[in-house]
């Protein structure tokens, strides 16, 4: 390293005051998300009530018409919304923004706001019943698939927003390093958009045209391989703004330093490398796929977590370091130290320790031959629901506990504070025991993304039910949390007491070793990125399209239409 | 180095590296040497007639005894039944009875949309898709009765399609 060029480390302003107009932009954005929080959540009851069996949804509304509203408003809506207000906060304070791009940005609000409602028009009417997957050839009404794709192209307008936002900073300030924050949300701005190519082109090209009748057939096997050749980056999309916080945020918030700024910027780069050429790994049961290259993407897979151990180690020693600065003596004496009361802290850390058995029930889904036990089953809900509804969800209702207070000019009372952690509390324990009870009957076989069913009777059914009566009671619980929540976001938007909120961003420590200027080589790590794509797809993509039976006529009748 | 790395972090992420690639070789022994890799033929058949396929005419559905210890079973599913054929009597079968110690070799096709195959609690646990022959040979012999389920969503009546397996000492 002594002979290539370092960056210039002096520092740079990184905390911009945010401007009205802008607060009014992002507000939306996370408005949105927690709307979604409520009308989500809801579907999500009423499916652990179904299940227990004590329950019939009531004026004829369908089971999976509510799982397709649970999966699409929560695991796309919800999710994209949070994050793009999140990514374009995070902007604005660090590197600005123009007000031309502002109203570019507000073109991809409105993009993605009527694209969620076009896509929830053809739900609520029974016309989309397709789950949020929407495998061929169930075939939905195609303005269900033309609101996905608005949602999908709105939210890469904003990313190109991003991405100008960096450009311009950086011509103002030539030769320093980009801001922390600012260079993980363009890495993210970045996966996101390499991967929903994917999902786009078979949407555009494949579904559209098949679902208004000007194609006769559609390729199967190629439209899931496109899926989840977005699907899998889909789910670090969701998780890499929480590493944000993790990285970024949590060190300030509990008074202490970023551990390595060049050990985040690399565990960003590594997981834009290997969360796209993946997606075989939710492939693996499927019958037209060569068992070789699937192994390829499992082996890819797993190089995730070489990231995952560089960020629990890097949390793990900024919880040490700054425990030990404020004294803390003997082996573990830190952890006391840690600010177990602020639930800017103390939510986004439940998250951390849920991703040590959520990641372990990754490794396993992935794992070529055991995902043959537990593919399909219930494991796999009570897997994601710690991931994304666990890990994500409580260390975004932590950056809402100061992020909202920021933009509205408004305070985290201490009596907010408290109802925020009873809320985490609440959380934790409600999956806890809906996420315990999904793991352990999916390992017994249960099914996933199924309405209550006795099936033939027998032991095996009986047990399973039992721990569906187990995942109502969770279920409920959880519910609860999301009333509290969507209470204490409101509170936080229009009734907190006026004043200023920190947003925290953290420093390098003084004597930190200066980040490697290669870290902006963006073309670089693009480079890298599309090599690995083109090397785990290239060859088996063709051998689908060479070897692909006929195509599938659309099917209309499964879902009621 | 290129990038400065604290001590303990490399030694944690030389074990934690080391520990992923001994899991990778098992992985791949497990595969490539013992022939543990998930279904994967690439058998193509015509989803819009699978009788085209000797298996799935409806004389040859359900339980064939092959040999001693040896069974095929071939289904045709579509929404929202499994067809395993039909017994002497001529009514639909939905349970199957296998001597444990067994050898078996299911395969099913779709004549419609995607659905699942999993005997429930065990390994055999299959996507089946339009245009496939979705087939996997497995050894049953741990007795009892378990519950074939259709894990991917097929539509309103998704959680109404399965059938039973018994495997009898």
């Amino acid at each position: 390293m002594a002979l290539a060029k370092k960056l210039d480390p002096t520092k740079v302003t990184q905390s911009l005051p945010i401007s009205k107009p802008e607060s009014r932009l992002y507000m939306s954005f996370i408005s949105v998300a927690f709307i979604s929080l409520l009308i989500g959540g809801l579907m999500g009851l009423l499916q652990t009530l179904v299940r227990s069996g004590k329950f019939t949804l009531p004026f004829g509304i369908d089971y999976y018409q509510v799982l397709t509203v649970h999966g699409v408003i929560l695991g796309l809506v919800l999710t994209t919304f949070f994050i793009v207000g999140f990514h374009l906060a995070a902007m604005g304070k660090t590197v600005g923004i123009s007000e031309q791009q502002l109203r570019v940005a507000w073109i991809g609000f409105w993009m993605m706001f009527f694209g969620t409602a076009m896509a929830a028009t053809t739900i609520l009417l029974g016309e989309a019943s397709v789950l949020y997957t929407f495998y061929a050839p169930l075939r939905a009404h195609p303005v269900f698939y033309i609101g996905l794709a608005l949602v999908i192209v709105g939210s890469w307008i904003v990313g190109f927003v991003n991405w100008h936002q960096l450009a311009v900073w950086k011509k103002a300030h030539p030769g320093k390093k980009s801001p922390l924050l600012a260079f993980m949300v363009t890495i993210n701005t970045l996966m996101w958009f390499i991967a929903s190519l994917g999902v786009a082109v078979a949407v555009l090209v494949q579904f559209i045209p098949w679902s208004l009748g000007y194609a006769e057939t559609i390729n199967v096997l190629l439209s899931r391989t496109l899926f989840w050749y977005f699907g899998h980056p889909l789910v670090y999309f969701w998780l890499l703004p929480a590493y944000m916080a993790w990285y970024v945020m949590i060190p300030k918030i509990i008074g202490g330093k970023i551990f390595s700024d060049s050990l985040a910027r690399m565990s960003f780069v590594l997981f834009l490398f290997f969360s796209i050429p993946v997606g075989f790994h939710h492939q693996l049961t499927e019958p037209g796929i060569d068992p070789t290259w699937k192994f390829i993407q499992v082996t890819l897979t797993m190089m995730v977590v070489i990231p995952s151990l560089m960020t629990a180690f890097s949390l793990f020693a900024t919880f040490e370091i700054t425990g030990r600065r404020k004294g803390a003596k003997g082996l573990f004496g830190w952890f006391k130290k840690l600010p177990w009361k602020d639930v800017r802290f103390l939510a986004p850390f439940i998250g951390m320790l849920a991703f040590i058995p959520g990641g372990i029930g990754g490794i396993i889904n992935a794992s070529h031959q055991m995902n043959s036990l537990i593919h399909n089953t219930i494991w796999v809900t009570g897997h994601f629901h710690l991931t994304v509804a666990t890990t994500v969800m409580l260390t975004f209702f932590g950056i809402s506990y100061w992020l909202i207070p920021h933009l509205r000019g408004r305070k985290l009372t201490p009596q907010i504070n408290r109802l925020g952690i009873i809320q985490a509390i609440i959380w934790t324990v409600g999956m806890t025991i809906m996420s315990g009870a999904m793991h352990i009957a999916g390992l017994l076989g249960a099914p996933r993304r199924s309405s209550y069913s006795e099936y033939a009777g027998g032991d095996q059914v009986t047990e399973w039910i039992g721990y569906q009566m187990a995942q109502a009671i969770g279920g409920t619980i959880l519910f609860i949390g999301i009333i509290l929540m969507v209470y204490i976001f409101i509170k936080l938007t229009f009734f907190a007491p006026k004043g200023e909120e920190e947003f925290p961003i953290a420093e390098e420590e003084e004597d930190a070793e200066p980040t490697p200027a290669w870290f902006e080589n963006w073309k670089m790590w693009i480079g890298i990125t599309i090599v690995l794509i083109l090397a785990a797809y290239t060859i088996p993509v063709i051998d689908i399209i060479q070897h692909s039976p006929l195509g599938s006529k659309p099917f209309d009748f499964p879902i009621g239409r | 180095m290129i990038m400065h790395l604290h001590k303990y972090e490399k030694i944690w992420l030389i074990f934690g590296i080391g520990s992923l690639i001994v899991f990778l070789v098992v992985l791949g022994y497990g595969a490539f040497w013992q022939g543990t890799h998930p279904q994967s033929h690439g058998v193509t058949i015509d989803p819009n007639n699978i009788e085209s396929n000797e298996a799935f005419k409806p004389e040859n559905l359900g339980l064939t005894k092959v040999s001693d210890d040896k069974y095929i079973v071939n289904i045709a599913a579509s929404a929202f039944f499994y067809d395993f054929g039909k017994d002497e009597e001529g009514k639909t079968v939905n349970h199957i009875r296998i001597p444990k110690g067994s050898t078996v070799l299911f395969q099913v096709a779709t004549k419609d949309v995607v659905h699942g195959f999993h005997v429930a609690g065990t390994n055999v646990n299959m996507m089946v898709e339009p245009g496939y022959v979705s087939s996997l040979e497995t050894v049953m012999d741990k007795p009892g009765t378990y519950t074939v389920v259709c894990n991917e969503y097929c539509g309103l009546g998704h959680h109404l399609m399965y059938a039973t397996v018994e495997v009898y000492e």
